[in-house]
């Protein structure tokens, strides 16, 4: 089953959007508190990009972007951020995830938007891994002919 | 009579995308015609809770520092929106699942239609 | 048995319009669910959550500071949900090449 058909047009379109998709989607997570955004919407943009490219080149020649090994560790990579957070919150003595008390700030206010933030950095990590690796496993025993 | 179905079509409409992702689950034999459906019928869930937190002349629930966050009949309800960016994120998880399995079906059982796969296991069932 | 599947589709959609005839009118502000007061006699949460959202978190969007710092707890769950299913298709889909070698 023939999966990818090479064409000039598709490919150079595609590798000049995806870098400003990825850029877009940064954009999207950190501008979470101040307008709609957040976390899964961002990852699932850094998702879309990376899935761009391994339609338009190929399977095999994506690989050199992002490749299928590094999908699972960041996807638990971005669940240890989360939960390390919450633990590093009740290590400082308060209760689970409570981010008042991780005193990054004068204020319990600002302390709290930085304990969102490192939050939201960690659930985009995780969405952007895991549905590379999803894809990537989906197409798993078949190669490009 | 006119007010009463000005405030109540969108849950109308919902249901009649309900219907069409039970009928794709429950009618259609192919295992992929199945999946759609459910996939229809979770996005028209989400769109029910999402549609009922809406109020009259409010906006986003972004705090503006035109109108203050005193009075709470200026912004809509956050709260579902919130529930169903976790409903959305289930669903895509679910999917991804689903499609898994029918891959592994199709290598296991070399078929798609629902009537065949129970033929084919009842039949080695009874050669077991 | 097909015309039975119809019936029963008929009738679940005939009960979801009964259903919502009960429903208050979508975007009253007079609603239950977004009252001030639940009829537990509870702070309602909706106008908890938009009074106080800016003040405990200094952040605008409202949705952000529930997801993440009202229901922390939740979000923490829903990640962990994404990461099972990722690896329900990783275990699922890669014993595929295991069997190719053991045949060959």
């Amino acid at each position: 089953m023939r999966t990818y058909r090479p064409n000039p047009i598709v490919s150079l379109v595609s590798r000049l959007v995806s870098p400003f998709i990825v850029m877009f989607a940064l954009y999207v997570i950190f501008h979470g508190h101040y307008s709609p955004g957040g976390g899964f919407q961002g990852g699932t943009l850094i998702a879309a990009a990376l899935i761009l490219i391994r339609l338009s080149e190929g399977n095999e020649a994506a690989q050199l972007q992002f490749p299928r090994s590094w999908g699972t560790p960041l996807g638990s990579l971005g669940v240890l951020i989360y939960f390390g957070t919450g633990l590093a919150t009740v290590l400082m003595g308060g209760r689970f995830l409570d981010y008042s008390v991780l005193h990054l700030s004068h204020h319990v206010s600002m302390s709290r938007s930085y304990g969102i933030l490192m939050v939201e950095i960690g659930v985009g990590l995780a969405v952007t891994a895991i549905l590379v690796s999803i894809f990537d496993n989906l197409l798993e025993g078949n190669p490009d002919v | 009579m006119f007010d009463f179905i000005v405030g109540h079509y969108a849950y109308w409409f919902v249901f009649i995308l309900m219907a069409i992702g039970l009928y794709g689950m429950i009618i259609k034999c192919n295992l992929v015609k199945k999946l759609i459906g459910m996939s229809i019928f979770q996005v028209s869930i989400i769109l029910f809770y999402v549609a009922g937190a809406n109020k009259w002349g409010a906006t986003v629930p972004v705090a503006d520092p035109a109108l203050g966050t005193a009075d709470p009949a200026k912004y809509i309800n956050p709260l579902p929106h919130t529930l169903m960016l976790t409903a959305i994120v289930v669903g895509v998880a679910t999917m991804g699942v689903a499609l898994a399995l029918v891959i592994t079906i199709y290598k296991r059982y070399k078929s798609l239609d629902e009537t065949r796969l129970l033929e084919q296991m009842r039949k080695e069932d009874d050669t077991e | 048995m097909k015309t039975a599947n119809y019936i029963v589709l008929l009738l679940f959609t005939g009960l979801m319009v009964y259903a919502s005839l009960g429903l208050p009118f979508r975007g009253d502000p007079n609603a239950a669910i977004h009252a001030d007061e639940s009829v537990a006699h509870s702070p309602g949460a909706a106008a908890y959550y938009i009074r106080n959202a800016k003040k405990d978190a200094h952040t605008d969007n409202m949705v952000t500071v529930i997801l993440a710092d009202y229901r922390g707890y939740d979000t923490l769950g829903e990640e962990t949900v994404i990461m099972t299913a990722g690896l329900i298709c990783f275990m699922l889909l890669r014993r595929r090449k295991e069997e190719k070698d053991e045949n060959l």
